[in-house]
């Protein structure tokens, strides 16, 4: 899979929780959960959506990984590209 | 259950600040409690006092009060000689600006140093603290500042461009916006202002029953209550603290609560300083390695935390936790919703201590009924109440307030009022306050059940609240956010149960002619509900029906729409005039 098609997916599962947030105006580079409102529950959802679309095992641990969307988009990349 | 109890060794038992639990509660008075603090003299007190000034003065300034955690990893210790100035520095910013007595003090602030500063500078000044929670939006932010007559609120240029600017013109008592971080149209720096202003302040001489605390919780119907809390609250927040959470001088104590909520004031700012602990202070949300790190690395000895945080650590496995050195921890309770059997026991196998569960609300200011460091826990339990406090479950009928004395006897969760931390108040509601005392009882809203042994057992609440993630939501004002959309005909919200959480919001929607469900709609309502209520608030599901179950004079049946998404008997549906479809 393509990082953009990647991205695709992960702002689709974004704009799901959080229709409300414009993603073209966020940071990418500041605290994701911050830059989206979400709270840990909606955190939850979004890495289990991410897991069964992208068809990967994301596991606590690499949570730290995805602070930021730019941080995120990278995990993703890395582990579905 | 009886085969799970968890035994306490007679050697821990005794290392307890509370050995026998019996013997303290039958020698138990609140006067003898209020000997343990020190007092302004003459009959008045402040918990700013109590928290910081009296431990400066028994000559421990150098002691480290609160170790903070910034997201980045960085720590910044304040001793309780630091806590000292900068809070006096607040203080006299408010005395500067105006602020009188009795002024009440808003903050919407992550849990950065400047949060616990504020609080208790502005109660050494004498004003009224109320804390918001960050992730609020904009209408909760609004309500509660709007009931609670906010003069002064400090918070970041962040949370007040995005949150709060919007309702400074429906905000007409709100004279002062301090910013940490910059200052734009219509607020001021504090930084500034506190570097300016002198390190020292004379603590403002209270009386017990002065306001100190106001904390806002939701209601079945209508608008947040504003509960209010007394200096005097001080001496419950304290004792329990001892007691319950088994606190001592010198301890390292980490409550993991955001200070936004009840628990997170009582004993993630009071009880804990009252009782000369060190604080440990995070400001990133949870995470299973962060949080193993931080107990492990600063040697927490005492640890408060919530079910939704333990049951997120039980997903992510004992993995993450082999290994570590959790030896200075030496007790753990959890609060915010019953926690069930297997948490307790995952504690006790994964970190070798079980948690204790404990049971309170914001009404009650403090801790009422818990498992203590010297009692069996049987796991799923709430524990017992604390010496000082008179817990019954009763039965309320037009005739008056019964106790039920037979084991298991379900009925709701009383306590006999009179305690020191007990609400002083519904702000503005004097007759939804009176509603909660009956013939010498505080009626709790839960209902519960107490065993032969005198261990009390949550069972549910007595009206549609929703408690998830902890936190109590009134499905009204989750309602409310969803009418203003212009295709909804009507809305009915319940909570529904979450492996994680406790329970999530969900809200049934049923759509004026015209409109049809589709994706869009669900995005668009979801959208407005997290602008209006903020993420902890607005639904995690939003689903779509023809009509919703209604009784005749139009009110939606939460409770049947609730018994059908779990599967449960309907009870009495005389009242059901127009049916779900």
């Amino acid at each position: 899979m393509t990082r953009d098609q990647i991205e695709q997916i992960l702002r689709a599962e974004l704009n799901r929780i959080a229709p409300d947030i414009a993603i073209d105006r966020i940071d990418p580079a500041a605290p994701l959960r911050e830059e989206f409102d979400i709270d840990s529950i909606d955190v939850l959802t979004l890495v289990t959506a991410l897991s069964k679309a992208l068809k990967i095992d994301i596991p606590e641990a690499d949570y730290p990984q995805m602070e930021s969307y730019a941080d995120l988009l990278d995990y993703l990349a890395a582990r579905a590209g | 259950m009886q085969e799970e109890r968890i035994v306490k060794p007679c050697a821990e038992r005794a290392r307890a600040n509370m050995p026998d639990y019996a013997a303290a509660r039958a020698a138990f008075t609140w006067a003898e409690a209020r000997n343990s603090l020190d007092g302004l003299g003459q009959g008045r007190l402040n918990i700013a006092h109590e928290a910081i000034g009296r431990h400066v003065a028994a000559g421990h300034a150098d002691q480290v009060a609160l170790r903070w955690i910034a997201k980045s990893g960085a720590r910044r210790d304040y001793t309780y000689g630091d806590l000292d100035r900068e809070t006096s520095r607040f203080a006299n910013v408010l005395r500067d600006s105006g602020l009188a007595v009795g002024d009440r003090v808003y903050a919407l602030l992550g849990r950065t140093p400047e949060l616990y500063i504020a609080a208790l500078g502005t109660l050494k000044a004498g004003c009224v603290f109320c804390p918001l929670f960050s992730a609020f939006g904009p209408e909760p932010i609004h309500a509660r500042m709007e009931i609670g007559g906010a003069a002064a609120l400090i918070t970041t240029k962040r949370l007040y461009t995005r949150k709060v600017a919007g309702l400074r013109d429906r905000l007409p008592d709100l004279r002062l916006v301090f910013l940490t971080d910059a200052e734009v149209e219509g607020t001021r720096a504090i930084g500034p202002l506190t570097d300016a202003a002198s390190d020292r302040f004379e603590t403002v001489p209270m009386a017990p029953e002065d306001s100190a605390l106001l904390h806002f919780t939701s209601g079945t119907t209508g608008r947040p209550k504003g509960v209010v809390h007394v200096h005097e609250a001080v001496v419950a927040h304290h004792t329990t603290g001892r007691l319950a959470l088994d606190l001592r001088p010198g301890d390292v104590f980490w409550c993991t609560a955001d200070p936004g909520w009840v628990t997170g004031t009582s004993y993630g700012i009071i009880a804990p300083l009252t009782n000369r602990v060190t604080m440990i202070v995070d400001e990133a949300e949870f995470d299973v390695a962060r949080w193993y790190g931080i107990l492990e690395d600063e040697r927490v000895n005492v640890w408060y935390t919530a079910p939704t945080a333990i049951r997120m650590l039980m997903k992510a496995g004992a993995d993450p936790a082999a290994g570590r050195d959790f030896s200075a921890l030496r007790f753990m309770a959890s609060v915010g919703e019953p926690l069930n059997p297997e948490a307790v026991i995952w504690g006790n196998k994964v970190l070798g201590r079980p948690f204790h569960d404990n049971w309170w609300q914001t009404e009650t200011g403090g801790i009422m009924i818990a498992n203590y460091a010297s009692m069996d826990v049987k796991p799923g339990s709430m524990g017992k109440p604390l010496p000082g406090i008179d817990a019954g479950v009763v039965d309320v009928t037009d005739n008056g307030v019964h106790e039920l004395n037979e084991p298991m006897a379900l009925g709701e969760l009383a306590l006999r009022s009179g305690w020191p931390s007990m609400m002083r108040g519904y702000l503005h509601e004097e007759a939804r306050y009176r509603k909660c005392f009956r013939d010498g009882w505080y009626l709790t809203g839960d209902l519960a059940m107490r065993d032969a042994e005198g261990y009390f057992w949550f069972v549910g609440r007595a009206d549609d609240l929703i408690k998830s993630a902890g936190h109590l939501i009134g499905p009204f004002e989750v309602e409310s956010a969803l009418m203003e959309h212009p295709a909804v005909a009507e809305v009915g919200v319940i909570g529904v149960p979450d492996e994680t959480a406790g329970q999530l919001v969900k809200a049934y929607v049923a759509l004026k002619p015209g409109h049809e469900p589709s994706e869009d709609l669900r995005r668009d309502l979801l959208g407005l509900a997290r602008s209006r209520l903020g993420p902890a608030v607005a639904p995690k599901e939003i689903v779509f029906r023809k009509n919703l179950p209604k009784t005749r004079s139009g009110k939606i049946m939460r409770r049947l729409l609730k018994a059908r998404e779990l599967g449960l008997p309907e009870g009495d549906i005389s009242t059901l005039e127009s049916d779900e479809q």
